[in-house]
């Protein structure tokens, strides 16, 4: 097990490196560079131009500019980002990045728990007119055209009603007299729920130990007590009108991204679930006289859970991949704006810098889903 | 003249086996190609029952013969039934009627665009130009992923973790933000998205699984009879290997298009292509022109965005209903 995860370390940071050296090549390869960008601007004369590419290294050869990269980035020096001079690139990732997790990650876990609880049932119902419709409309749901539907959700929730926002990070009317910024406020969000839900979680691994009877009381009060205390917390801190705003912007996206993902989940539930029905235990279970529901969430969802999880850790990697689309129409500023902007003018640095985001996060996924499968499969051991 | 057309004395060989009389040999006297595509056929119908079996997949097939119907009739109508001037989806515009965007009429059942444009018209040409670009992408994607799939399954070593390594890489790769990277870059036209798009699939996911397939196929008993029996490594693969992939690598055809279809309909979006007409194109064009959230002015968005959700999710239920034919698993007996 352990070779095996050394050598799968290895080859990924093989793969990493010509991952960055085909995307510095691609990108430098647009025609036209940074500089250019001010060729209609008249206050720079070419004289200007010229010094402005210089200072940035943009007269250098490719391979020069490639190695010098590549140097500083092993030391943790990402470099500057050209539109945003002169913020430094990972200052951006930092201050981006926890966006696009925040509304990725939150919406795939909601598509994860809703195509679950529905693969379930459809491969436990098979053969309905229940099932022809929500596969029919899941499916419809999975290859809608995204941008239009993103725009038909704007349009319906945030236009006609009047529910949410219709798009951005923040409303600047009310964050007008704000102490604090928005990040900030983020930061502490962030914080919060990843405190809540580690509480959470400790608290049902706890109350498993509990009889039957119990557990479920236990559980919910868990929960209340949990919810209170955030909230009680983000009301008496007084910025909690802020980050109510920053929830309200959330809240479309999410939606939208849940809509549009659930169904793929719910057919991988599916498949899965109709190939653990047929194994013996299932017979035995049914044998035993146990419940339908007993059989159907105990003996088969949970061992019909094990190709759903992988599918999570790897729709992980790809938040980058979605956020181009989902962030430009929501202009949620996160790193998939970042990226599309920052490659339209040419700001290879922070292009990289992105790149770099998407690679580590990726390569991570795939060998959390490798160990993961051994792990909670145990007939698959890695020799 | 004469003497060069007459035919070879020699009477061609046989292609069946002539006993001896009193041997056991068992006689063959349909022709081998016979045999071959009356096997072809059984299978062919079997799977097909087993196909229209499942509502979700006949349900898809329609929608998709509706499609093709569609493109089909297009180059039909603009020669005989509509004025070209008025009806053309690049350049046509009908002067009789003073404002554009014109609401649907008679004379144009799903309206003008604000070029003044048949919205019907350019509808069916866009679904021509999808089905063009989602088969070409697929055929790429599929005949690369059988390949190279099958070659590193069955040689292992140097060649395997090539493959592999640069499948790994294509993966790691965020498919449409080096598109638009690219689209941006090249001059990217019909042919090579379809082209990009198949190269990206095909050494990518794709490979992965048929390679896993390749794996489990090429430790069974038949091969190891077939190199018994003096085959070589091209014979195995071609006559062996390949053609089991080929249910696999249908069905992987089936989702690529779905994949091919929704991704030009995003670059078309942002306006990267350089291409005539699309259904990407046609929301492009409201875009640009002001009407995409006028709902007023709904046949400028909905009749693109419906087909393009309409025809990937076609694809994408035909592509599940022939994964239950494929996997006797989920299977329903």
């Amino acid at each position: 097990m352990r070779r095996f995860i050394v050598r799968r370390i290895g080859q990924n940071i093989l793969t990493f490196f010509l991952f960055l050296t085909l995307v510095y090549v691609l990108v430098d390869a647009q025609p036209g560079d940074f500089a250019d960008i001010y060729l209609a601007d008249p206050r720079l004369t070419p004289t200007q131009r010229a010094q402005l590419r210089e200072s940035l290294g943009l007269d250098r050869p490719v391979l020069e500019r490639y190695l010098q990269w590549l140097r500083n980035a092993v030391r943790g020096d990402l470099g500057v980002s050209f539109s945003n001079y002169p913020r430094p690139v990972i200052d951006v990732i930092l201050e981006r990045a926890p966006r696009t997790i925040v509304l990725f990650l939150t919406a795939t876990i909601m598509s994860y728990y809703v195509g679950f609880l529905a693969g379930k049932v459809l491969a436990w119902k098979r053969g309905g007119f229940m099932e022809y419709a929500t596969t029919i409309v899941g499916v419809g749901l999975y290859t809608v055209f995204l941008p239009w539907f993103g725009l038909m959700m704007i349009w319906f929730f945030a236009f006609t009603l009047g529910l949410f926002p219709i798009g951005k990070f923040v409303d600047p009317v009310v964050w007008r007299r704000a102490p604090v910024d928005a990040n900030f406020v983020f930061h502490r969000m962030i914080f919060s729920a990843f405190l809540g839900s580690t509480i959470l979680l400790l608290w049902t691994s706890f109350s498993r130990r509990l009889n039957p009877d119990q557990r479920r009381p236990a559980r919910l009060i868990g929960f209340l007590v949990v919810l209170v205390g955030i909230v009680g917390y983000w009301i008496v801190s007084g910025i909690g009108r802020y980050a109510w705003d920053i929830l309200h912007h959330l809240v479309l996206p999410i939606l939208t991204l849940t809509l549009v993902n659930f169904a793929g989940t719910m057919l991988l539930t599916r498949n899965s679930m109709l190939e653990t029905l047929r194994e013996d235990y299932i017979m035995a279970a049914r044998a035993k006289g146990l419940p339908d529901k007993t059989i159907r969430d105990k003996h088969a969802a949970r061992n019909a859970m094990l190709p759903v999880v992988t599918a999570f850790v790897l729709a992980v990697a790809f938040v980058l991949d979605g956020g181009v689309i989902t962030e430009t129409i929501f202009s949620w500023p996160g790193m998939g704006l970042t990226l599309l902007e920052a490659a339209v003018v040419q700001d290879i640095p922070m292009v990289i810098g992105a790149l770099v985001f998407t690679g580590i996060l990726a390569l991570t996924a795939h060998l959390v889903a490798d160990v993961l499968y051994a792990f909670l499969d145990p007939r698959i051991r890695y020799s | 003249m004469a003497e060069i057309a007459k035919p070879s004395p020699q009477p061609p060989a046989p292609d069946f086996i002539i006993p001896e009389p009193g041997s056991h040999v068992p006689v063959i006297e349909t022709p081998l190609w016979k045999i071959r595509l009356r096997l072809f056929l059984r299978s062919a119908r079997t799977n097909f029952q087993l196909f229209a079996e499942n509502p979700i997949g006949l349900f898809g097939l329609g929608i998709i013969l509706f499609f093709a119907l569609m493109a089909l009739i297009h180059p039909y109508l603009m020669d005989n039934v509509w004025d070209r001037n008025i009806y053309d989806p690049v350049i046509g515009i009908d002067q009789s009627i003073p404002y554009h965007p014109a609401p649907p009429s008679a004379d144009h059942w799903l309206g003008t665009d604000p070029l003044g444009r048949d919205v019907l018209s350019q509808l069916m040409f866009g679904t021509r130009a999808a089905f063009v670009l989602g088969i070409l992408a697929a055929i790429v994607t599929v005949t690369i992923a059988t390949t190279v799939g099958a070659l590193s399954a069955y040689y292992g070593g140097i060649v395997d973790t090539i493959f592999m390594r640069l499948a790994d890489l294509i993966i790691m790769t965020p498919t449409v933000t080096i598109l638009i990277v690219m689209a941006a870059l090249f001059n990217v036209g019909f042919v090579h998205l379809a082209i990009i798009i198949g190269l990206l699939g095909g050494f990518g996911g794709a490979t992965i699984i048929i390679k896993s397939q390749a794996l489990t196929i090429k430790v069974r008993a038949y091969i190891e009879a077939a190199r018994v029996a003096g085959g070589g490594d091209v014979h195995i693969i071609l006559r062996h290997i390949i053609p089991n992939l080929l249910p696999l690598s249908f069905l992987y055809m089936m989702f690529t298009v779905t994949t091919a279809i929704a991704l030009e309909a995003v670059l078309s979006f942002f306006g990267l292509l350089n291409i005539r007409m699309s259904w990407g194109l046609m929301i492009y064009t409201t875009q640009r022109a002001g009407y995409l959230l006028d709902m007023s002015k709904w046949w400028l968005v909905f009749p693109a965005g419906l087909a393009i959700t309409m025809l990937c999710a076609a694809f994408y239920l035909v592509g599940r209903a022939m994964d239950e034919v494929v996997n006797p698993r989920l299977r329903k007996r």
